[in-house]
């Protein structure tokens, strides 16, 4: 009883917060302000992890296939075509922002935390800002943008990873593996990629907003919260994946 | 001014603040003193709003604060400073963005007007061409004035210092505090600083409020400091036999101290 009251209270706290994060700016330039900086801390900040995660995610998937295809009567090129869309449809929306949680939330956990134990947001609060608005709308704007645009490229370049990995070892050809790629494809699977990637970004920086924006106590409790909105934002993500893959498959 | 009426704040079942009612002049520096966990900082946070009474009410020159609807309490804002006790300067903007953030937030100034406001205030508070440095870059002493700079930036009427002398020496406390009393005096303000610190009571307490236990112990101002026979007033402020006998000396010799 006492698990279900404390979450229904997380719950009409999170969404309190989320109404008044999204009101109209004291200053609209200094919002823009805020979202640029935000854009390239979070998408210029992350494309070297995701580019990485994304190039040996492709790799390995397209090394496992061909393995389990091995001796079939699967044609080879195959591998090229579940390499993409296994991709496409889960890995990079996935597993980036699985990733983008633990980088992106924890810092945005310990940011707004840091504010709020150092009394930053109440000196904000007290000049007049709204500062659930002015902290986290435009973390979440600049999320929603660039996290889709960090999932595409995390997509290409695991399909080169894929390449990387089968072509040179003789695994298969080149042709062979850009038919497979080139095979079956299916534009909505781009738009699911697309509508989980935001979905995913909307969780992972509301969520780490909310552990940063409520944190109360010292640096104990700002590591917990830290870790909290890691934790949290990949389980919220994991069951945001499944109830997308029921309403868009 | 700024009128408490009936205030009380109950944190669970601990009553931290119990029935204030007090009146903080314009135009004076009006100081909360008391023991540490007397509800200092509560009261001033009830006053600043960060808090919200349990009962009683707070004005703001008549206007009770509790009815404020959003856009009122936004412009009344505009119209109030605070230095914190930590400054709580933004880490990662230099002096003059810090000082410069009201501006920018609530202005539509033009960036040399900006700059203009930022260096006058920098003067005002006696510092010179810091405005490129970072707050880590600075003494805690340059950081409390930078912190005083951003709160007068949007010209207050009414000022909030949370232990403007905590972890200063004593010469840069006094600096400070009168750095604070000739804002007060020069700009008309209404200015409530809450403290401990014993000089600041005796320099610049036009009118001060004594908190014990959650209500007000005694009220007046510094000259009524040294002759009051409050003993919970005296056991504050001259709780060292240094102090005592100094206290006796000036009794004995009719001066002020």
């Amino acid at each position: 009883m006492l698990v279900i009251t404390g979450l229904l209270e997380h719950l009409g706290k999170y969404v309190i917060m989320m109404g008044t994060a999204f009101n109209r700016p004291e200053k609209s330039s200094m919002y823009y302000k805020e979202t640029m900086r935000q854009m390239n801390d979070i998408g210029v900040g992350s494309l070297v992890i995701v580019i990485l995660i994304a190039l040996f995610i492709g790799a390995v998937t397209a090394i496992q296939f061909a393995y389990q295809l091995d001796g079939t009567l699967v044609p080879v090129y195959y591998i090229g075509y579940i390499v993409r869309d296994s991709t496409i449809i889960e890995l990079a929306p996935t597993i980036t922002c699985l990733v983008l949680a633990g980088k992106v939330g924890s810092n945005i956990a310990s940011e707004i935390g840091g504010m709020r134990q150092k009394e930053h947001i109440d000196a904000m609060e007290i000049m007049g800002v709204n500062t659930a608005a002015y902290l986290i709308m435009p973390k979440v704007v600049a999320a929603v943008i660039v996290i889709p645009l960090l999932v595409a490229i995390a997509a290409f370049v695991s399909v080169m990873g894929g390449y990387l990995a089968v072509v040179p070892t003789g695994m298969m050809s080149s042709q062979e593996y850009v038919q497979g790629v080139r095979s079956f494809f299916d534009s909505y699977n781009v738009f699911m990629m697309f509508v989980k990637a935001i979905v995913f970004a909307y969780l992972l920086t509301t969520i780490s907003a909310y552990q940063g924006y409520y944190v109360r106590g010292g640096s104990i409790e700002l590591g917990k919260a830290s870790t909290n909105a890691v934790v949290i934002s990949d389980i919220m993500i994991l069951v945001a994946d499944y109830l997308l893959a029921v309403l868009l498959t | 001014m700024i009128r408490t009426e009936n205030v009380t704040k109950i944190f669970g079942d601990n009553v931290v603040l119990s029935n204030i009612s007090a009146e903080f002049h314009r135009g004076k520096t009006n100081l909360i003193i008391g023991r540490s966990g007397a509800g200092k900082t509560v009261l001033l946070k009830l006053l600043v709003g960060l808090l919200t009474p349990s009962s009683g009410e707070i004005y703001y020159d008549d206007v009770r604060f509790s009815s404020l609807n959003k856009k009122s309490l936004r412009s009344l804002r505009m119209k109030v400073g605070m230095l914190f006790q930590a400054s709580a300067l933004f880490d990662s903007l230099s002096v003059e963005e810090n000082i410069r953030f009201p501006l920018d937030m609530f202005t539509n100034m033009t960036k040399k007007e900006k700059t203009d406001r930022v260096n006058f205030c920098l003067e005002r508070v006696s510092l010179g061409a810091i405005n490129d440095k970072y707050p880590s870059e600075i003494s805690g002493g340059m950081q409390k004035r930078v912190g005083i700079a951003r709160a007068i930036v949007l010209n207050p009427e009414y000022l909030f210092c949370d232990e403007p002398n905590s972890g200063l020496d004593p010469k840069t406390s006094i600096v400070i505090d009168e750095l604070i009393r000739d804002i007060t005096y020069d700009h008309n303000i209404t200015t409530i600083i809450n403290t401990h610190d014993m000089n600041s009571v005796m320099e610049v307490g036009d009118n001060i409020i004594l908190l014990y236990k959650g209500e007000i112990a005694w009220q007046g101002n510094k000259d009524e400091v040294v002759y009051s026979e409050n003993e919970i007033l005296q056991d504050f402020i001259f709780a060292s036999p240094f102090l005592q006998r100094l206290r006796t000396a000036a009794i004995d010799e009719g001066k002020h101290l």
